[in-house]
């Protein structure tokens, strides 16, 4: 699993990268009310807001860590979003990318760099 | 209370301050063409008593609504607004409340437009409303701009039947928004005119009822059919009082409706401030623009009022916003509320039923003038007629005896071809006296 320093985690399977909010960022957003998942087909270049996570007081646009085509979003969300606080890094997924250049990979964070990361806040 | 003006020494010193040698220089990037070369022409000073005497002449050149028959609509309506409405507004509770910042400071406020947002959704007959905008004209602006968002496609389709100042605005906010508006032709009994100009990019279409020239359209199967498409239709009402009538336009399948709010506690205000209604179903809350007020509890348990859905706005979302609208219209709000809250639903239906019986004795009336050809066949308060003149003309003409005759509709739409058609309404303000008055003078006129 890999973070960014916007708080979003990846997590990869061959050339799929599954994208998500991290426990922090959860938990700074506060019980999240809403999320607007990207359209399936939907084409991205790195850094592109890939989806909309809405608490009570903020609304955060979610960057895709990578550049790719967007190939299956959590339907789950609509119904139930308070699974993004209560299981952020695993069934709170936003999306799926069908990576184009795995290269940009390499930039990331790896668990131990974002924790330090997080006490440097 | 004393206005107390800056003297030259406060000048020059807030000029130091700032660096600018002198006024002027602030202005440096208005156009020379912009810019006036002469003071204002007024005097230097004048006592109170001079100043009442000059102003009171000035005024005294106006002709009120209320001074003679009266029969103009088109958008804005005399009716009668009880003084209890004054009494209440003018409380400095309320008048001096503005739209809440810290809202959960202000119960009472949101109270009252918690009990707004209410009337407007059982009077539309739409699930949820806002706290108002400033007007129809920029509540159908706003709506075609949601509609743009929630099917993601570009066009609107406006009928021919929309006030052309309403369409105006839309066309305004439309071009910075990158919506391309079209508008059909001016035609007094045509909304349903819009499904064929419908294709895979239209987002929604614009109806109004009862329209520019008072025609009531059953919106039903337009409705259906727009749907089918997949393009929203808006519903448009000007003269909110027609809704004590007929059928709401949730009823007849509306995905949203806005309308004016002014007939309704509010009076002609020279065409401002109104009050705009919005209203659309619940599954499209998300996309709706301006203040939505909620009830809920305390942490006691008690009930209490919020702002809601505030990620939609533009303190939150910024530019990703629904609108840049940060405010309502509070005080005319209220007013309607008051307003409404002492009609009641069986006073609105009686209010209602009053102003359909007036149109039909000034129907009536007009039929017995030679040369006048009535151009609405189904009406609430408002008929378009025929005249065998150049109808801006008649109504100067009319003006010069006292009575305002109705609205031309080459003053709304100079490009129409309709110079000869009156826009004439009658409210509950209308006497049979009135009728006779006019019916008279359009006889001794042709």
């Amino acid at each position: 699993m890999f973070f960014t320093k916007d708080h979003e985690w990846i997590k990869v399977d061959g050339d799929v990268a599954t994208v998500g909010i991290t426990a922090y960022a959860a938990e700074q957003l506060g019980d999240v009310v809403f999320v607007e998942v990207p359209d399936l087909g939907k084409v991205l270049a790195v850094g592109d807001s890939l989806a909309v996570v809405e608490s009570v007081k903020a609304a955060s646009d979610v960057y895709t860590p990578v550049s790719g085509e967007v190939i299956e979003a959590n339907g789950d969300l609509a119904a139930s979003p308070e699974t993004v606080n209560a299981d952020p890094e695993g069934a709170g997924w936003f999306a799926k990318v069908k990576i184009a250049d795995p290269s940009q990979l390499e930039g990331l964070m790896d668990r131990a760099a974002y924790d330090a990361f997080l006490a440097s806040l | 209370m004393r206005y107390l003006p800056l003297s030259p020494t406060d000048r020059s010193a807030m000029l130091g301050v700032i660096g600018a040698a002198t006024i002027d220089d602030l202005f440096v990037d208005v156009p020379h063409a912009a810019r006036r070369d002469q003071p204002v022409d007024l005097p230097f000073h004048q006592g109170e008593l001079e100043v009442e005497r000059a102003l009171s002449a000035m005024a005294g050149r106006n002709r009120t609504a209320g001074q003679g028959p009266f029969f103009c609509g088109a958008g804005a309506y005399r009716h009668h607004v009880p003084a209890t409405v004054d009494h209440i507004i003018q409380r400095s509770e309320f008048l001096t409340s503005y739209t809440p910042y810290q809202p959960e400071i202000a119960q009472g406020t949101l109270q009252y437009l918690f009990e707004f947002q209410t009337q407007v959704a059982a009077l539309t007959g739409m699930d949820v409303a806002n706290a108002s905008m400033y007007d129809g004209s920029t509540a159908t602006a706003e709506a075609v701009m949601m509609a743009a968002r929630v099917t993601r496609r570009g066009k609107a389709v406006l009928s021919g039947g929309l006030h052309p100042h309403y369409a105006r605005t839309v066309e305004t906010l439309a071009k910075v928004a990158g919506v391309e508006v079209q508008r059909l032709d001016g035609a007094i009994d045509g909304e349903a005119a819009v499904l064929d100009a419908i294709d895979a990019g239209t987002a929604c279409v614009v109806v109004q009822t009862p329209n520019l020239f008072g025609t009531v359209t059953d919106v039903t199967a337009i409705a259906a059919a727009a749907q089918a498409k997949g393009a929203l239709l808006i519903v448009v009402v000007t003269e909110i009082v027609s809704l004590g009538l007929l059928k709401s336009p949730g009823e007849m399948g509306a995905d949203i409706v806005v309308a004016e709010g002014q007939s309704i506690g509010n009076a002609l205000n020279f065409g401002g401030p109104y009050v705009g209604l919005f209203a659309a179903r619940e599954k499209y809350v998300r996309q709706m623009p301006g203040r939505l007020c909620g009830e809920t509890v305390d942490a006691d348990g008690r009930r209490g009022f919020v702002l809601t859905l505030s990620t939609r706005e533009q303190h939150i979302r910024r530019d990703k916003a629904t609108s840049n609208i940060c405010t309502n219209s509070g005080l005319c709000a209220l007013a309607f509320t008051i307003h409404m809250s002492l009609l009641g639903e069986v006073g609105l239906r009686k209010l209602a039923a009053i102003n359909h019986a007036k149109a039909r004795d000034l129907r009536d009336g007009l039929m017995t003038v030679p040369g006048v050809e009535i151009l609405t066949e189904r009406f609430f308060n408002e008929i378009a007629i025929r005249v065998p003149t150049d109808a801006a003309a008649l109504v100067e003409t009319l003006a010069g005896q006292g009575i305002l005759a109705g609205v031309p509709v080459s003053r709304l739409s100079p490009k129409g071809g309709m110079d000869d058609v009156l826009l004439l309404c009658a409210t509950e303000t209308t006497t049979s006296s009135d009728i006779a008055a006019l019916v008279a003078a359009f006889k001794g006129a042709f």
